[in-house]
């Protein structure tokens, strides 16, 4: 944490990163991984704390940034890539020059007095223990509860876990011991920003079936004056100038700006503030909009990306169109940024408003619209999230359909049977699908194919062939929860002997009691099959809790079982470290192996009985191994569901280069796609386990009744439009679209394109494919892009045209 | 910087609001310095900006362009437009070198909304580039009405290039590998030579014609052809009714 802080341009010394002994940069730095995690000793924790890895991977990438010959070590126990992307993120920062990712304990000798560089022992493989020198050493510290749970915890009356986060129930890890406190983000234990944003919005929905008969009641509607019509006006532009406070006042010389402000065409007002986003200003804005009969308004003050919305309120409050409104950015793209160039700064800011006044007078008034939104949702997939994604909307009470393509629900949990904490998946299943089954307002289809899906956010229109026939199915919002498949093996005699299984296989056949597995002496797991390799580079998260959890549930019912599991990484992020704790405790023996010397199998005989035999390097003890085992259970990768590709194209909606679907911000906005209306939960997102995919199922149906809970949603008026008689349909524009917001149609004069206004997100990539110019973007058009690079050239658009005639 | 010793340096920016944008506005509340010779223009998606505007930047007296994007693969939008920036940038050079412009006052870069710091390096670096290279004809060693005049017979080639991109110059998969590989290809250069190339020259042989008739000498100086190309040309305009030999004159006119 210190460490960010140095990065960070607003840290201790804006960004630079320095010593504070002596203010000098590090060129050479170590990381030491796990530092009060994974220890049972007193201080430390004995979870893991499941971020810190790839925090310490960004760390690196981040010092590289800033200085690209520095050498970084990063002295690591197991590297726990095992988040979505983490695995490339992994390899990113291993790949950089000057980098080593070094596995060994290490302890810290001392700090040179002088130098003030630290000096850390290590261990390697071939030159043995080695001590090195380094200039900043940086401690991968872990989480640990908040500092007043135990108070907060008091207070609320919720129960706490042994480690001091908060008891949850293990299905729902937002639920906590007390009916109606529900808790998001890292108070569950370790957690990483998108789980967090899960469960944030995944609270909600809970929360939303609580309060649902009073859902809207704060709400207040906004009333709008009519909008004058300015369209047969002269431009009549005012231009308003902020201070804000000292940060564009203390460079740029203000008043200068507004006596310029005055000499440009068409601007018939031009004031200072020292705020002008404050609500005096605001209602002084609307008032001088009204009194002074301004048809344009530019607003020279700080970025349209966090403050166009304000204005273009105030418009709207001053009965003008709100897309009258320009913002000249003279805060974020200047005074900040030339501080110590007051005059050219000036200078600068006078560009950037002539420009936004070009501009203005060029604008056009544009109609946001408002669409209905169906009230219904639908849901594509039947499993474990599909299901809790559907009773979380129903309950909220919006109808819902749910889509499963097999005969039964359930999905992926029907091969599952007990968790790694214990719990009975079977019983859970039946439950949720009796309480699906029995909700008035779920509707399943099972034995489903979709076959057409078209329309958009709040208006989709699905076809669905199913055992109950054809159906058209009308919803306003799409989750999609198709679930993943597993690897089918081609590796270790997998298909070939049958004693050669799948975790999930060996899952079934332990809960099947069957007498080989449970009478074998000895099986051999092996980790990362299918997997973190060059077909699929990623971690499947899921496998190595997996095995660890079958090797304790044989251990429970036949102790004397020798069970190996050779591993690259044991990822058993979180608290699900203490289980991989107890099984190396009941002498499950855990060896690690390398990706370039696979562990091999081959079918032998031995004293008189055929055994598998498992070659394996152990690094610990530096030789070759053989175990002899009864049965091998390979830990196969869940990959990709078959039918991604299909439901992607269906949807309009994208697949990551892993070919999980692609959510539209991997921290921020998990369960969002960027289509808008249509929402991701469960393994279809990334393979996890079931709490967490529960957490996202909740978490898609917050999000969806953000949606379904209004009756309409507003389109943006900057959409692109065609003039038909510059159209010769050449289908330039159709092609690039992905959204399908353009298609032909039949017109007098023959065909042409047109825009679906509600599918088109503006982009603009139309614009400049069409080779007529029939097609343009609003608010974004050619005259009005010229009229800016013009006015940055300060001439007027006039003698443009005059130069091409 | 003392006054009046320097011409300083102009440059326009094209940026996405999504992502470069945001990288910029980051930069300022960074406080990440760097030189006041940029102005930026706000579009929704780098795929926006076009070579008509590029051309109309230089040709009014800009002497650099900035186009800023998202990272590959981040495009805020299903279209991947970065992709299209990508490939409208790649032609433009190859026209800006075509007719003697350097096509390193022309730069693209992605800069996400996180990257502050990347913005400002930029800035900084392409900020000392273009100080190098100082107005429009004076690295190039051209007179700058010239390439002024050059530029603007270019913008009026744009349909056609459109068309030539859409019809002749798409890249099958959107990697960068694909990209890169397909717009350093000897294919592309084929095609370029073909296609925009040659109608190019002879676009700027018509816009010249139309001020005054020439003969061969003075329109291979005013546009930096070599005699025989200047003849090729003139012989494939002519055939196209584009000019005609001036027998009084001795010149070549507009048909």
């Amino acid at each position: 944490m210190d460490y960010e802080r140095l990065l960070c341009a607003t840290g201790p010394y804006e960004g630079e990163i320095l010593r504070s002994s002596d203010n000098k940069h590090p060129h050479k730095i170590a990381w030491i991984h796990c530092v009060g995690s994974r220890q049972v000793l007193p201080g430390g924790n004995s979870y893991c704390s499941a971020v810190c890895c790839t925090y310490t991977q960004k760390q690196v990438i981040l010092t590289k940034d800033h200085d690209a010959d520095a050498k970084c070590y990063i002295f690591h126990n197991d590297v726990r890539s095992y988040g979505k992307d983490f695995e490339r993120f992994y390899q990113r920062a291993e790949n950089l020059p000057g980098i080593q990712f070094i596995r060994s304990y290490v302890t810290i000798v001392k700090e040179d007095p002088v130098t003030k560089n630290v000096t850390i022992r290590y261990s390697t493989p071939d030159e043995g223990v080695k001590e090195e020198e380094f200039d900043m050493v940086v401690l991968s510290v872990g989480l640990n509860p908040p500092r007043n749970f135990k108070d907060l915890a008091n207070r609320f009356g919720i129960e706490l876990e042994s480690h001091g986060f908060c008891k949850v129930n293990p299905f729902n890890p937002m639920e906590t011991s007390r009916p109606g406190i529900f808790i998001s983000g890292a108070f569950q234990g370790p957690l990483d920003i998108p789980e967090s944003v899960f469960s944030a919005s995944g609270a909600g929905s809970q929360i939303g079936e609580l309060l649902n008969f009073r859902r809207g009641n704060l709400a207040k509607e906004r009333i709008y004056p009519p909008e004058k019509d300015v369209l047969l006006e002269e431009p009549k532009v005012g231009v308003y100038v902020c201070h804000c406070g000292a940060n564009i006042g203390r460079i740029v010389n203000v008043p200068s700006t507004v006596e310029y402000a005055l000499t440009l065409p068409n601007v018939v007002h031009a004031e200072e503030n020292l705020f002008i986003c404050s609500s005096e200003s605001a209602a002084m804005l609307a008032k001088d909009i009204r009194e002074r009969g301004l048809n344009r308004v530019v607003v020279a003050a700080c970025t349209p990306r966090t403050h166009e919305p304000l204005f273009r309120d105030t418009l709207r409050e001053a009965g003008i169109n709100q897309y009258y409104y320009e913002m000249a950015n003279i805060r974020e793209h200047c005074s900040w940024v030339h501080s110590r160039e007051k005059e050219e700064a000036t200078r600068k800011a006078n560009d950037i408003i002539r420009m936004a006044v070009a501009r203005a007078c060029h604008l056009e008034a544009l109609q946001e619209f408002d669409l209905p939104v169906d009230k219904r949702a639908l849901v594509v997939g039947g499993g474990i999230a599909g299901m809790n994604c559907a009773l979380s909307i129903a309950n909220q009470e919006h109808e819902v359909y749910l889509v499963e393509k097999d005969t039964e629900l359930g999905g992926m949990a029907r091969k599952l049977h007990y968790t790694l904490e214990g719990l009975d998946v079977q019983a859970y299943l039946r439950d949720l699908i009796r309480k699906v089954y029995q909700h008035p307002l779920l509707h399943v289809y099972t034995n489903a194919a979709i076959t057409e899906a078209s329309g958009y956010v709040g208006n989709f229109v699905t076809r669905v062939e199913s055992a109950r026939g054809v159906a058209e199915i009308k919803h306003g919002a799409t989750v999609i929860a198709i679930g993943a498949d597993v690897y089918k093996p081609t590796e270790y005699l997998y298909g070939e002997d049958d004693r050669v299984m799948t975790s999930l296989e060996l899952e079934e056949q332990i809960a099947g009691k069957e007498e080989r597995v449970i009478n074998a002496e000895s099986l051999v797991m092996i980790q990362c099959v299918g997997c973190r390799n060059e077909d699929r580079n990623y971690c499947s998260r899921i496998c190595c809790s997996q095995s660890v959890k079958n090797a304790l549930k044989l251990k429970e019912i036949n102790p004397g079982m020798d069970i190996y599991i050779l591993f690259r990484d044991m990822r058993t992020y979180g608290f699900k470290e203490d289980y991989y704790r107890e099984a190396a405790g009941k002498d499950v023996r855990f060896i690690r192996y390398e990706p370039q010397d696979k562990p091999g199998v081959e079918s032998v005989r031995e004293g008189g009985r055929s055994v598998l035999r498992v070659t394996v390097t152990d690094y610990v003890l530096g030789k070759k191994l053989e175990l002899d085992a009864d049965l091998i259970a390979l830990a196969a990768a869940v990959v990709p569901s078959e039918g991604r590709k299909e439901v992607a194209g269906l949807f309009k909606v994208t697949l990551s280069p892993d070919e999980f679907f692609q959510e539209a911000h991997v921290k921020l906005r998990p369960v969002d796609f960027g289509a808008e209306g249509i929402f991701l939960c469960g393994l279809a997102h990334y393979p996890k386990l079931i709490p967490e995919s529960i957490s996202q199922a909740y978490g898609a149906a917050g999000r969806a009744l953000t949606l379904l809970s209004h009756d309409t949603v507003t389109a943006s008026g900057s959409v692109c439009e065609v003039d038909e008689d510059k159209c010769i349909s050449c289908g330039a524009c159709i092609m690039a679209c992905t959204y399908g917001a353009i298609d032909f149609y039949e017109t007098p004069q023959g065909r042409k394109a047109r825009v679906n206004a509600v599918l088109c997100k503006g982009d603009g990539l139309c614009n400049t494919k069409c080779a007529t110019g029939a097609i343009s973007l609003k608010h974004y058009t050619d005259e009005e892009l010229f009229s800016q690079i013009m006015a940055a050239a300060d001439k007027d658009i006039t003698q443009q045209s005059g130069a091409e005639a | 910087m003392s006054p009046g010793s320097k011409i300083k340096p102009k440059i326009l920016g094209f940026v996405c609001n999504w992502c470069c944008y945001g990288g910029a506005d980051l930069c300022g509340v960074s406080r990440f310095q760097y030189p006041p010779y940029i102005r930026l223009i706000r579009v929704m998606c780098s795929a926006r900006v076009d070579m008509a505007h590029i051309f109309l930047a230089l040709s009014t007296g800009q002497h650099g362009v900035f186009v800023g994007g998202c990272h590959l693969n981040d495009c805020h939008y299903i279209t991947n437009g970065n992709y299209d920036a990508f490939g409208m940038v790649s032609i433009c050079k190859k026209i800006l070198g075509h007719i003697g412009v350097n096509p390193d006052r022309l730069r693209l870069e992605w800069v996400s909304a996180g990257e502050g710091i990347r913005f400002a390096n930029i800035m900084n670096d392409f900020g000392a580039q273009i100080a190098k290279f100082g107005p429009l004809g004076q690295s190039e060693g051209i007179d700058e009405q010239v390439l002024k005049f050059r530029l603007e017979a270019a913008a009026k080639l744009v349909p056609y290039i459109r068309l030539v991109q859409t019809e002749r110059m798409r890249v099958p998969v959107r990697t960068e590998e694909a990209y890169q590989k397909f717009f350093a290809s000897d294919e592309f250069n084929r095609l370029f030579e073909e296609t925009i190339a040659e109608k190019l020259s002879i676009g700027q042989i018509v816009a010249l014609l139309q001020k005054e008739p020439l003969a061969t000498p003075g329109i291979s100086r005013a546009l930096g052809l070599t005699p025989s190309e200047v003849s090729r040309f003139l012989i494939s305009s002519s055939r196209q009714k584009l000019v005609r030999y001036d027998e009084g004159l001795k010149r070549y006119a507009l048909a």
